[in-house]
């Protein structure tokens, strides 16, 4: 499916008032620089942003394929193309680690301004596809849409807070949460915040409610399934992870783990410091590890679910139509296969159906040797490994238990991109394959 | 004015606030004090954290969002039958004929925020490092009310009835098919057997147990309407009241030590 007409026409008045509202964000922007901070050049460079916005909005408005501002075609194939699991995956990673290792640049506010004019241009510029919009647009996707800018907000925020503290306390001072000690009455100061938040959220609920009706399909049937069946969003993570594991793995015993690993943690985290206030250097193994496991394990793969994956749970680049006919090859292949067939060129071990119980279990275990050796080394040799290297000091501080429990929620964590590696690098499908059991892994 | 003053001199008035109006340092204490509602406050806190940049509000807005989809939800119960026959038609009427069937959107939409700002407040809760001693329990109290929040979509998001509702279920509820042990396509579930008879199958398994029938049905239906009108409301508000309440008793807002 290729934009027509018809489509950008219907999109027309959305495109012109998104663009419109540009404008109006960064006029605002720039008499806000103007007044309060006084720098003209600057505030006159954002007014010109605003202009061209605005430029943009009136080329939007007139819904004819040549002037609706776009990305060229051979852009968007290009994006297309070099778009999987893969790229996608290393990408935000790599964006991540960028963003945290520059951390300093990044929250400066016209740093901060500029990405998200840039952001919110590209999006605009994207929706004029009409695969990218199909998409997004979908009502149940909107709330994803405002998620990642909220977190994208909400991260700049409490980073920048972060930085400005490190530098405090590098420098002997406390952070700016402690300078200000002062206390108020909670009426007014708290009561009246919190009747301003109720009004502002009753107001924007309101408006949401009214512009976008709640997605309705048809009746329910149990005969027509549709592709691709998706989980509600906040689920998509986990689904995405079937991709790797069996239901059993990513859909009950993970998940169980993340709740417990989250409950968990105030139990395992025994740094006193950063209590109370934005602080990065302070917490930086503790920061990572839930910056990894919140914004890339959780939120990025919910993005994936969402907007990448289509009929067949195959994946599709942003501007691709979703065609239920894509083929994708799959050729994954067992560790034990690899291990006797591929490896040893011999057969798998093999028992005859009325041997006796011991019998079966000792081939299974046989077949699976490889598969139990790796687990055995990740589950059971690593712990005390990691003890006596890289984690002497945290071992030392938090005892046998507690560095169990720590050290086990870790590896369970890395256990889902571990195999994304394999799978990507090694056409891996399972590490242990036990079918008698359903135990798969 | 002179009505005005009439008003808050009656008794019915004073009866209700049992004090002046909260203008002066005094009755700005005791409007604290003496007003249930605001009793969960105390009458004093630091400037510091409360400031927007440093809580985001957003724990505030996700109690205030959990308040609308309780009023919506009870509005819009007057107008939903959980049956096969009816559930979609009610919906379909909700959107076409019933006047402020904008309720249902306010509620889908507000579920949906609600999800988004449980996790905002987690993150921020986070980043504060505001988990820490002496608030580790009431974090575990939060990680609860998180689950309970998403269970609580979950099951919501069956009621319409229509393609989305029940497909979404489905590959949701699947996964309990493949609990280990429980699961009659789980793991180890061939180990519970009893005298060569299968303990756990498609009929007494932990997807079935969820969704009260072998595939989402009626059954289902029925329950998860009890389960998001009733069972899991009530939890969420036990645990909301436990949340605040520690909030209060683990050192008050959090902020620097």
């Amino acid at each position: 499916m290729h934009s027509n007409g018809l489509f950008l026409k219907d999109v027309a008045g959305f495109l012109g008032s998104y663009y419109a509202g540009l404008a109006i964000m960064n006029a605002i922007a720039a008499f806000f620089i103007w007044r309060r901070k006084n720098r003209i050049g600057e505030a006159g460079f954002w007014a010109s942003v605003a202009a061209a916005m605005l430029v943009l909005a009136s080329l939007a408005m007139s819904g004819s394929a040549s002037s609706v501002p776009h990305l060229p075609e051979s852009l968007r194939k290009l994006v297309n193309t070099l778009s999987g699991p893969v790229n996608y995956t290393a990408g935000t990673t790599a964006l991540f680690a960028i963003a945290f290792v520059f951390r300093k640049f990044f929250v400066k506010p016209m740093v901060a301004w500029t990405v998200f004019n840039a952001a919110l241009l590209l999006m605009g510029l994207a929706m004029a596809d009409e695969n990218f919009a199909s998409i997004v647009m979908k009502p149940d996707n909107v709330p994803i849409v405002g998620l990642v800018f909220l977190l994208a907000f909400f991260t700049w925020v409490a980073t920048k807070q972060a930085v400005e503290n490190d530098e405090r306390i590098a420098q002997g001072l406390p952070p700016l949460e402690k300078e200000n000690d002062e206390k108020v009455l909670v009426w007014p100061d708290l009561v009246y915040t919190e009747l301003i938040c109720m009004v502002a959220v009753s107001a924007f609920l309101l408006a949401w409610a009214l512009l976008l009706p709640a997605p309705l399909e048809e009746p329910a049937s149990s005969v027509k399934t549709p592709n691709p069946s998706k989980a509600p969003w906040y689920f998509l993570g986990l689904q995405e992870m079937l991709v790797y594991f069996d239901p059993w793995y990513a859909g009950v015993a993970l998940p169980s783990m993340v709740v417990f690993g989250l409950m968990a943690m105030p139990y395992l985290d025994f740094n006193k410091k950063g209590n109370g206030y934005y602080s990065i250097n302070e917490r930086k193994f503790a920061y990572l590890t839930w910056q990894f496991g919140f914004l890339e394990l959780w939120i990025m793969l919910i993005i994936l679910g969402t907007f990448l994956r289509g009929p067949n749970w195959n994946f599709f680049g942003p501007f691709e139509f979703w065609s239920p006919y894509k083929v994708e090859v799959l050729n994954n292949v067992d560790l034990p296969q690899m291990f006797w067939v591929n490896l040893l060129n011999r057969p798998l071990p093999r028992v005859a159906a009325d041997a006796p119980w011991y019998a079966q279990i000792g081939t299974i275990l046989l077949r699976e040797a490889p598969g139990l050796v790796v687990m055995a080394a990740y589950l059971f040799l690593l712990p005390p490994l990691l003890a006596v290297t890289v984690f002497r000091k945290y071992f030392a501080k938090m005892g046998l238990i507690r560095y169990l429990v720590m050290i086990n929620l870790m590896l369970l964590m890395l256990s889902l991109p571990l195999k994304m590696v394999l799978r990507w690098t090694l056409n891996l499908k399972y590490l242990i394959s036990i079918p008698e059991f359903s135990l798969n892994f | 004015m002179a009505i005005g003053e009439t008003i808050r001199n009656s008794q019915i008035w004073k009866s209700i606030f049992r004090h002046p109006m909260p203008l002066d340092r005094r009755n700005r204490i005791v409007v604290m004090l003496t007003n249930f509602f605001l009793h969960l406050h105390p009458v004093s806190i630091k400037k510091q954290g409360i400031a927007l940049s440093f809580t985001w509000c957003m724990g505030g807005v996700t109690f205030f969002l959990f308040l609308v989809e309780t009023v919506t939800g009870v509005l819009l119960m007057f107008y939903y039958r959980p049956t096969l026959e009816w559930a979609y038609n009610d919906i379909l009427a909700l959107r076409d004929v019933t006047s402020l069937g904008v309720l249902r959107e306010l509620h889908r939409w507000g579920a949906h925020a609600m999800v988004i700002t449980t996790w905002l407040h987690m993150y921020r809760v986070f980043l504060t490092g505001s988990y820490k001693p002496p608030r580790e329990f009431n974090w575990v109290i939060g990680v609860i009310l998180l689950l309970l929040t998403l269970l609580l979509s979950f099951t919501g998001y069956l009621l319409p009835w229509d393609q989305l509702a029940i497909w979404a279920i489905t590959v949701g509820s699947n996964m309990a098919r493949a609990s280990p042990l429980l699961g009659y396509e789980g793991p180890g579930q061939q180990l519970l057997t009893i005298g060569g008879i299968d303990m756990i199958t498609d009929g007494s398994d932990a997807r079935f147990g969820l969704l009260g029938a072998r595939f989402v049905g009626e059954e289902t239906l029925n329950r998860f309407y009890v389960l998001h009108c009733i069972a899991i409301p009530l939890a969420v508000s036990l645990l909301l009241a436990i949340h605040f309440w520690r909030v209060r008793k683990d050192g008050g807002i959090s902020g620097p030590l």
